[in-house]
């Protein structure tokens, strides 16, 4: 129940990938991925982190993407949360954003559960499935000598990209950030977009 | 009322005129008209879901990005969506969805009527306000007032349009 898939390790990898890039529009899946990004750039006004709708965070990216095709629109939540919205592969695939990098954070298990296998754990090819799908890059990231390559091509290659990152399934401590949706979505439209609401 | 009277052009017109631009749908054969005239319009983008629990996820993307839109579907398509609605709750996220229900007039499939008859009280439930629909005359301007409540008061609404209007689908035995 604990064969690892990789040994990255997930707060440098995504401290790597936000790369003090303020302009990034960041969503975040449920779990560890929100608090990653929490530690790499701080509560920032333009992280959205989801911590309901298992699966939507590639798809609440799409929609972030297709209303702003000039900003670079970055989702990072783990492999069992992919796995729930696998039909975003498609979906994202009839739009075929340029500017939207789908990264997975993969330990192949459930470790906030009781560290249960995925089905990634049990050998199912994400990058393989978003390759099938369409993604012009699809890859995995496992080995460090290349992820400087990789991060670059998450922050900035035409895509839409998807990156399996193979992270051990340690889990770092977490990190103080809002979870109220509400408050995630005000800050993000009035510093994109300088709206207030009514 | 001209018995040609054509609700999915008035519903089309009242979306344009104010201003949508995404159109999330899974294809539902009582807003066929519909999805096809904002395929039409250049400036509404058109997103053709896998399932529709992505709908309403597209649309708050589009929200935090800027635009409006507005959510198509079946009945049964609503009935995908309930986990993912939370994501609307939890954030006040805008949300019209227009919803062709089957089930509920003169439905001959048995299948289907199990939603149709639960799908209003469910939406209630998780905290939407639903018109329901089944006349002509009514379509446009509950769509309107569903929209301008959804985006004016970060409501989540739903339209559910009744077999009445958009017409049955043939069963013969």
């Amino acid at each position: 129940m604990s064969k690892e898939t990789g040994g990255l390790d997930r707060r440098d990898i995504v401290k790597r990938i936000m790369g003090g890039r303020d302009e990034f529009l960041v969503v975040t899946g449920l779990g560890g991925a929100g608090y990653d990004c929490t530690a790499a750039r701080g509560d920032h006004d333009l992280n959205f982190c989801m911590h309901g709708a298992m699966g939507g965070a590639p798809i609440v990216a799409l929609g972030i993407a297709i209303a702003q095709p000039e900003r670079r629109v970055i989702a990072v939540l783990g492999d069992g949360d992919m796995l729930m919205g696998l039909g975003s592969l498609a979906t994202i695939m009839t739009k075929k954003p340029k500017n939207l990098s789908v990264v997975v954070l993969d330990n192949g298990h459930y470790v906030e559960t009781g560290n249960q296998l995925t089905a990634s754990g049990h050998g199912v090819d994400l990058a393989g499935m978003a390759k099938a799908a369409g993604f012009p890059i699809a890859f995995d990231v496992a080995d460090p000598a290349e992820i400087d390559d990789k991060v670059e091509q998450i922050q900035s290659a035409l895509g839409p990209v998807f990156a399996s990152v193979k992270i051990s399934s340690e889990q770092p401590p977490t990190v103080p950030k809002t979870r109220d949706a509400s408050y995630m979505k005000i800050r993000f439209r009035k510093a994109l977009l300088g709206v207030v609401p009514s | 009322m001209a018995p040609d009277r054509n609700w999915s052009q008035e519903a089309y017109q009242v979306l344009k005129d104010n201003g949508v631009e995404i159109v999330t749908y899974v294809p539902e054969g009582g807003v066929k008209d519909l999805i096809a005239l904002c395929d039409a319009d250049p400036t509404m983008d058109l997103v053709s879901l896998t399932n529709e629990s992505e709908g309403n996820c597209v649309l708050a993307g589009a929200w935090l990005g800027g635009k409006k839109g507005v959510f198509l579907m079946q009945g049964s398509g609503a009935g995908n969506c309930i986990n993912n609605f939370g994501l609307n709750i939890a954030g006040r996220f805008p949300l019209l969805a227009i919803i062709a229900l089957r089930g509920s007039w003169a439905e001959g499939n048995y299948w289907m009527i199990y939603q149709g008859r639960t799908m209003h009280r469910i939406l209630e439930e998780a905290g939407f306000k639903v018109y329901e629909v089944d006349k002509v005359e009514d379509a446009a301007p509950t769509i309107e007032a569903a929209y301008k409540m959804a985006y004016n008061a970060d409501a989540q609404v739903a339209v559910i349009l009744s077999h009445r209007l958009t017409g049955t689908k043939e069963f013969k035995r």
